[in-house]
């Protein structure tokens, strides 16, 4: 894992020392709430329904045991004891007091953790492959590349006030667990005909309103000239993205308006201009990086043979561990999804539990992925009982990794001010019904996302089945979306038709699945078959 | 050259005869014609001071830097970051005369600023002293290479 030095540690101190001085400000009537807004966003603090939410950032989703420790303190020290762990790999807390802010900062900085950028019109935290390291598929480690864009993104003097929020995605792997294409500039690393490391840059991407996937601009871009590329893009975004209208003013419209080819022409012509600028940290600044990402001691001889005699165990470990590339090793998934509970949500308790299995079981790494669930990343089989027995009696063995019970929920009406409709109860109630029925397991990989709004922060557009909530004269009403993905084989999902009421979402997500079990062919997932058959009998279903 | 020290390290502003608001971090006397349009300026041969607007492109200017004495940048709303850019874009081209941020200049955008090469600061309302002296000791260090003078935090690490 990456560890700050001593520049790194003055940094976020300063910054901690900054949001006290500014809420001192705010609080002496120096500043106005609107002077205030934008920099306490900057700092993860965002105004809710009922209070303050904070969300602390979680550098590409990677954090140690003791890290884990002080968010489940953070937890019970400022909140009511529990966390929610959020799409960007982050965690925000739901009831925060201003004044407790900038010691909960204080306390983040002993840990070397922030806020720095988890809000605002600004360049936010940078998100990754939550197995990245551990992915059999992998061309290298695509850490270290967004821990170098970490540190130019951080307190950037011209990308501080963007037209709008910036989110950037680092992957390295042809298999996509990032939502890569679906940010504003998506990056993966790749190997070129000579065998050299470059980045395949794809920009202006994006759920929200209006989703769009991110067009590619350039498939190579050498390693040494990674952030003189990336500043090319910011600055033509900073000057020429739309401030007239907040609602058009991420890049993805700039590049839609512009076209895909004009907006690379400009970019690159910045970039002719930034060459010789200087702005390019030297290649031995991503060496000493690296050097943090290496392997870890693996056990060379760690066996491969497990006893599968307890089923719920076996069950386990089909449904939430993942290939590793070291033999004898896998990654865990740690489902924050049970039945009945709130997607994403674990209480300190929960969180000890996860940071002392960090700390035991796989080298004191953690990840959080952005389906809102937690990785232990280098598991070796043999230790895998002892896991799963831990994660059980804390509540978080639930083996439902991918499976329609694996939701993606935003926080909704139930916290959000910008929420049309509430998400977490209908995701209860979905999983509950598939529970009950026992369906499931049958119904194999099928990605369900649930936004509240338009803003689309549960990622609905990606689900293979998407639902939205909205407000139709002042009830909640839930539209229905089918066909989306956020993988490699990204797609949008189009809406089935008229939304349904709270109940009736419930009953409609389970037609549908009715349709796929009737329709499928051999392995074919929901996706697929969707896709080979179209939208036609699934409404004949739903409405006919 | 432009005087890039920082004023952390001792100097303070001097205030210009014109303003009661105005910080600079220059040595030469401010200029005392007003600035024109980039427009007007790009029309008009004798103009030594412009005032970009946030919609203007910077880069008209780089033809005519030999004869600009001011650029005043102008922020009609503290969170339209466009003239960031344009400060930038100038100092990258090599203009090393006056950049000064004008209109919603605020004490949380100082040192952003300064960094993007502004040495002088004509906010509409005026900046508390001490907090101003604030603004621009808080960071010790920076992640970037930009339009100042300091050093890089990945540079130190590789001196």
């Amino acid at each position: 894992m990456y560890a700050y030095d001593q520049y790194d540690q003055q940094m976020v101190d300063a910054r901690v020392a900054e949001f006290r001085d500014q809420a001192l400000r705010r609080l002496e009537g120096k500043l106005s709430e609107d002077q205030f807004k934008p920099l306490r966003l900057m700092n993860g603090l965002y105004l809710q329904l009922h209070a303050y939410m904070l969300r602390v950032a979680i550098p590409y989703g990677t954090l140690s045991g003791a890290q884990m420790h002080t968010l489940a303190d953070i937890a019970e020290k400022y909140d009511r004891g529990y966390g929610h762990f959020t799409t960007r790999q982050n965690i925000q807390y739901n009831w925060i007091k201003l004044e407790d802010a900038a010691d909960i900062l204080a306390d983040l900085a002993k840990v070397e953790m922030h806020a720095i950028q988890t809000s605002g019109n600004c360049i936010r935290n940078i998100s990754s492959d939550h197995f990245a390291g551990a992915a059999a598929d992998e061309v290298v480690d695509p850490r270290p590349y967004a821990e170098l864009l970490r540190q130019w993104s951080s307190f950037h003097p011209e990308f501080s006030y963007l037209p709008r929020k910036f989110k950037i995605a680092v992957i390295a792997s042809e298999q996509d667990r990032a939502a890569m294409r679906l940010h504003d500039i998506g990056i993966n690393i790749v190997r070129n005909s000579d065998g050299e490391l470059g980045a395949a840059f794809y920009v202006g991407g994006g759920m929200g309103r209006t989703p769009m996937i991110a067009p590619q601009i350039r498939d190579f871009v050498p390693l040494d000239q990674l952030v003189t590329y990336a500043e090319a893009c910011l600055r033509v975004y900073n000057r020429y993205g739309r401030r007239d209208n907040k609602y058009k003013a991420r890049i993805k419209i700039l590049v839609h308006e512009l076209g895909a080819e004009e907006y690379t022409r400009q970019v690159e012509e910045e970039f002719q201009h930034l060459l010789d600028s200087g702005v390019e940290p030297p290649f031995a600044e991503l060496e000493r990086i690296r050097t943090f990402f290496a392997d870890p001691a693996y056990d060379e001889a760690a066996p491969d043979d497990i006893d599968r005699s307890d089923p719920d165990f076996a069950l386990w470990v089909d449904r939430n561990t993942v290939a590793h590339k070291q033999d004898g090793y896998v990654s865990a998934v740690i489902s924050l999804k049970p039945v009945g509970g709130i997607p994403g949500d674990a209480t300190a308790a929960q969180m000890r539990v996860m940071a002392d299995l960090a700390t035991s079981y796989s080298f004191d790494e953690l990840r959080v992925m952005h389906t809102q669930n937690v990785v232990l990343p280098h598991v070796r089989r043999a230790d895998l009982h002892a896991v799963w027995t831990a994660l059980d009696e804390a509540g978080l063995g639930s083996p439902n990794l991918d499976t329609i019970e694996d939701i993606i929920a935003c926080p909704g009406l139930d916290y959000c001010s910008l929420a049309n409709a509430r998400s977490i109860p209908v995701a209860q109630k979905i999983a509950q019904r598939f529970a009950e029925t026992k369906k499931t397991a049958t119904l194999g990989q099928l990605k369900l996302k649930i936004s509240g709004c338009i803003n689309a922060c549960g990622h609905h557009h990606a689900g293979h089945i998407g639902i939205l909530g909205v407000d139709r004269k002042g009830v909640e009403n839930y539209q229905l979306s089918l066909g989306g993905s956020e993988a490699e084989d990204v797609s949008l999902a189009k809406i089935t038709g008229p939304g349904f009421d709270e109940d009736g979402i419930v009953d409609a997500v389970e037609t549908v699945t009715s349709v796929y079990e009737r329709e499928r062919e051999g392995e074919e997932r929901f996706l697929d078959t969707y896709r080979r058959i179209g939208m036609g009998p699934f409404k004949e279903a739903l409405y006919g | 050259m432009v005087d890039q020290t920082p004023p952390a390290e001792g100097r303070g502003p001097d205030t210009g005869p014109e303003s009661e608001t105005m910080l600079r971090y220059r040595k030469d006397d401010p200029v005392a014609h007003a600035a024109v349009t980039v427009d007007a300026f790009l029309d008009q041969s004798n103009a030594a001071a412009v005032r970009v607007e946030p919609g203007d492109d910077a880069r008209e200017l780089i033809p005519h830097l030999e004869r600009l004495d001011l650029v005043e940048v102008n922020f009609p709303s503290f969170g339209d970051g466009r003239g960031y850019s344009s400060a930038r874009i100038l100092r990258e081209a090599g203009y090393a005369g006056e950049l000064r941020a004008v209109g919603d200049v605020l004490v949380d955008q100082l040192a952003y600023m300064r960094r993007c090469g502004f040495d002088a600061f004509d906010p509409d309302a005026p900046l508390d002293a001490e907090d101003v002296e604030a603004a621009f000791a808080r960071w010790p260090e920076v992640y970037q290479s930009a339009a100042d003078a300091r050093t890089p935090i990945w540079a130190k690490r590789h001196a």
